[in-house]
C-alpha cells in the first residue's frame, strides 16, 4: 500500500515539529527517515500511524492507497507500529503480547482460538524466537524483545510498517545483525515499510530511499546512492557521511582556498564575499609538488590499518583535514609525518556566500 | 609470585573498605534494641491490652458486646459507608491518576496540591466544614430542609465526612505507578485495534491492579477507622449515625469497659488483617514499578 501524507505541519507549543512537509512512499518499499534528534522525523511516523493529529491546514492531507485516512483511528489504519522501547505488554507471555492484535477484534471478525496459535507460531518462527513464547517481557534480551514487538505488530498482517528508531537501544553487534535481517524480513513479507532513524549508516544499509530531515523539513529524498553522492544541500552533505570543510573568499570572480582557485559562478560576481568547500575525504588526494591546484597543509597522523589508509593533517589556518587513500596511492606515496603537502580536491561542494544584502 | 603481589593489596584494599562501611555490632544491636523496645512499647502493649481488655470479662461477654443492637448497627453503618466510599475513591482516584499521569492541563499541579488537603487538614475541620455547608443554619441548609433531605447528623453526612478524609489514597498510589509506567503500552494496544476500554481492561489495569489494591486497603481501612470528621457530622445518635469508632467512645465515655475494648478489638483486627494485605501488595506494587521501563526523553518533544 503507498502512503503519502501533503502539507503535514505539526507545532508543539513554540516548537515547529513539522513545517508543510509532503512526502510519497510507493508500495512495497522500504524506506527510512533520516535526521538529527528534533528534525520531525518521529513526528511524521506518529502521524502516519494515526498516534498524532497533524495541526489543520488548507490540503493537508494522510493518504494510503490514495483513500484520504486523516480521520480514521489508528487501530483501522491497518498499520503495524514498533516502538522505540518495545512498549511490549509487561503483564502477557510473548504468546499473548503477539496474538493481542488478533484478540481484540470484534467478536465476528476475531479468528478461532486454533487458527490464532497457528499464526503465533508462525511469526514466532519468522522472527526466530523459538521456545521463548511463555516468557515475559522482562526475561528477554533487547534483541529479542525488539523481534517480539516486531511480530505483534506483524500479527494483525498490517500493509503498512512503522518503526520508530527500531534499533536505537541495542548494543552494536545486535544491531548489525537486526539491520540485515529486517532488510530480509522486508524483502520476504513486502509490506511498504518506513522507520526512523538518526544513524546515516543504518539508513545507507537497509533502505530503498532516505527521506533526510532537518528543522521539521524535507531536505532530500532519494536511493541511498544519490542523497550520498548528489547531495541536495550542504546539510545533507555534512550529515551523510565524512566531510572536510574549508574556508576561503571570493576574488575576481573565483573562489580562493590557500593556493587553490575554482572557478565561482558567474552568477555571483561579488568581490569579498566567502566560500566553503565541502569534500569528502576520498575525494582528496595529495601532492608534493604545488600545482595551483591544492591547499598546503601538515601532516599529524597516518593510519593505514583499514580497508583505506586514513590520513590526518592539519592546514595552515589550524583546520583539521582527513584524507582517505587506496593502500596503492598511500604506499606509493612514502609519507612520514609531520611532511608538508598539498591536498587536492577531485571534487566536492562550493557554497558561496553572498554579502551584497 | 607477579599474582601474588598483584592480588594482595587489592584483597587487603577491599577488606579495609568493608570494614570501614560497616558499623560495630554493638552499634548495629543497640539501634535494633531501641527500635524493637519502642514498638513494643507503642505499639504491641497497647494492641495486647485491646484483646486482654476485652476478653477480661469472658468469652461470653465479649461475644454479647459485639452482638448488641447498637453495636450490630455500628457495624453495619461502617460497612455500607466503606462500600460507598471505597469505590467511589475508586472511581475518583483513577480518573485523578489517569488525568495527571496522561495529560498537560492548566492547573494540573493545583489538582495535584489539592489532593493531598485531606491529608493538610484535621479531619475535626472537614467534618465542620460539611456542617457549615449542609447544617440547619448552613448555605445549604434551609434548601435541603424545604426538600426534607437531611445530611449532617444523618448517613449522608456521615458517607460524605468519610470519602472526603479518604479519597487521597487510591489517587496518590497511582499517579507515580502510572507515570513511571508511561502510555506507550496504551498506544500500541490502540494501534493494533484495541478500543479504548480494550486498552484499558486489558493493558492498563493489569499494569496497575497491585498499586489499585493497595490504595483500595489503605482507603479502607481509614474509612472504616475514621473518627474525627465522622464525629462531628454524625450527631452520635446510637443505632443510626454511630460507625464503630464513634460506638466505641460511647461506650468508654459509659464506663463499660469490656464492651468498648470488645468492639475496639473488632477494628485492631481490621487492621491486623490490613497489615498484611498491605504488606502483600506493596511487594506487588514494588516488582510492577521496577518493570517499568524508563523512559528517557522522547527523541521529538510530544506533550
Amino acid at each position: 500500500m503507498s502512503i503519502e501524507v501533503r502539507h503535514i505541519s505539526k507545532r508543539f507549543g513554540r516548537f515547529d515539529a513539522l513545517r508543510s512537509v509532503s512526502l510519497r512512499v510507493p508500495d512495497g518499499e522500504l524506506v527510512a527517515l533520516l535526521g538529527p534528534s528534533g528534525c520531525g522525523k518521529t513526528t511524521l511516523l506518529r502521524i502516519i500511524a494515526g498516534l498524532e493529529t497533524p495541526d489543520p491546514a488548507a490540503g493537508s492531507q494522510i493518504l494510503f492507497d490514495d483513500r484520504d485516512v486523516a480521520r480514521t483511528d489508528a487501530g483501522r489504519r491497518g498499520v503495524g507500529f514498533v516502538f522505540q522501547h518495545y512498549a511490549l505488554f509487561r503483564h502477557m507471555t510473548v504468546f499473548e503480547n503477539i496474538a493481542f492484535g488478533l484478540r481484540v477484534r470484534p467478536r465476528r471478525l476475531r479468528p478461532p482460538e486454533e487458527h490464532i496459535r497457528a499464526r503465533v507460531d508462525e511469526l514466532v518462527r519468522l522472527v526466530q524466537i523459538e521456545g521463548m513464547d511463555r516468557r515475559f517481557p522482562d526475561q528477554l534480551s533487547g534483541g529479542q524483545r525488539q523481534r517480539v514487538a516486531l511480530a505483534r505488530a506483524l500479527a494483525v498482517e498490517p500493509r503498512v510498517l512503522l518503526l520508530d528508531e527500531p534499533f536505537g537501544a541495542l548494543d552494536a553487534k545486535v544491531r548489525q545483525d537486526l539491520r540485515r535481517w529486517l532488510r530480509r524480513l522486508h524483502d520476504e513479507i513486502r509490506a511498504t515499510t518506513v522507520f526512523v532513524t538518526h544513524d546515516q549508516e543504518e539508513a545507507l544499509e537497509v533502505a530503498d530511499r532516505i527521506v533526510v530531515m532537518n528543522h521539521g523539513r524535507i531536505e532530500q529524498e532519494g536511493t541511498p546512492d544519490e542523497v550520498f553522492h548528489s547531495p541536495a544541500s550542504e546539510f545533507v552533505m555534512q550529515f551523510i557521511g565524512n566531510v572536510n570543510l574549508f574556508h576561503g573568499r571570493i576574488d575576481a570572480g573565483k573562489a580562493i582556498f590557500g593556493s587553490l582557485a575554482l572557478p565561482a559562478s558567474a552568477a555571483q560576481p561579488t568581490a569579498g564575499g566567502g566560500a566553503r568547500l565541502l569534500v569528502r575525504p576520498h575525494d582528496l588526494d595529495i601532492s608534493r609538488q604545488d600545482t595551483g591546484n591544492g591547499i598546503p597543509a601538515r601532516i599529524v597522523r597516518l593510519q593505514s590499518a583499514g580497508p583505506v589508509a586514513k590520513l590526518e593533517l592539519e592546514s595552515d589556518d589550524g583546520q583539521p583535514i582527513k584524507v582517505e587513500l587506496p593502500h596503492s596511492r598511500f604506499r606509493e606515496l612514502e609519507l612520514t609525518n609531520d611532511e608538508r603537502v598539498f591536498v587536492v580536491p577531485s571534487g566536492g561542494r562550493l557554497v558561496l556566500e553572498d554579502y551584497a544584502i | 609470585m607477579v599474582h601474588g603481589s598483584a592480588s594482595q593489596p587489592g584483597a587487603g584494599g577491599s577488606r579495609h573498605a568493608e570494614g570501614a562501611t560497616r558499623d560495630p555490632a554493638l552499634v548495629k544491636w543497640c539501634l535494633v534494641a531501641v527500635s524493637a523496645g519502642f514498638l513494643l512499647l507503642f505499639l504491641g502493649v497497647p494492641l495486647a491490652a485491646v484483646f486482654v481488655e476485652a476478653l477480661r470479662k469472658g468469652l461470653g461477654t465479649y461475644l454479647a458486646s459485639c452482638r448488641d443492637p447498637a453495636a450490630l448497627a455500628a457495624i453495619r453503618l461502617t460497612l455500607w459507608v466503606a462500600a460507598i466510599a471505597v469505590p467511589a475513591n475508586v472511581v475518583f482516584g483513577l480518573a485523578a491518576s489517569w488525568a495527571i499521569a496522561r495529560f498537560e492541563f492548566v492547573g494540573k499541579s493545583l489538582l495535584t496540591t489539592l489532593l493531598d488537603l485531606p491529608f493538610a487538614v484535621s479531619p475535626v475541620i472537614s467534618g465542620l466544614i460539611y456542617v457549615l455547608l449542609f447544617g440547619l443554619h448552613g448555605w445549604f441548609g434551609p434548601w435541603l430542609a424545604a426538600h426534607h433531605l437531611k445530611v449532617v447528623f444523618a448517613v449522608p453526612g456521615v458517607v460524605l465526612a468519610t470519602v472526603f478524609v479518604t479519597f487521597p489514597f487510591v489517587a496518590r498510589e497511582l499517579i507515580p505507578l502510572m507515570q513511571a509506567q508511561g502510555s506507550e503500552e496504551e498506544q500500541a494496544a490502540l494501534v493494533l485495534g484495541a478500543g479504548g476500554w480494550q486498552a484499558f481492561r486489558r493493558v492498563t489495569l493489569p499494569n496497575i491492579k497491585w498499586g489499585l489494591l493497595y490504595g483500595v486497603i489503605l482507603c479502607n481501612a481509614r474509612a472504616m477507622g475514621e473518627f474525627g470528621a465522622v464525629s462531628v457530622v454524625s450527631g452520635h445518635i446510637r443505632g443510626k449515625t454511630n460507625t464503630i469508632p464513634l460506638h466505641v467512645e460511647i461506650l468508654y465515655n459509659e464506663y463499660n469497659f469490656a464492651a468498648a475494648f470488645a468492639v475496639a478489638s473488632l477494628l485492631a483486627l481490621l487492621a491486623l488483617v490490613t497489615l498484611g494485605a498491605k504488606t502483600l501488595a506493596e511487594t506487588k506494587v514494588r516488582r510492577d514499578l521496577a518493570t517499568a521501563v524508563p523512559v528517557p526523553p522522547q527523541e521529538d518533544p510530544v506533550p
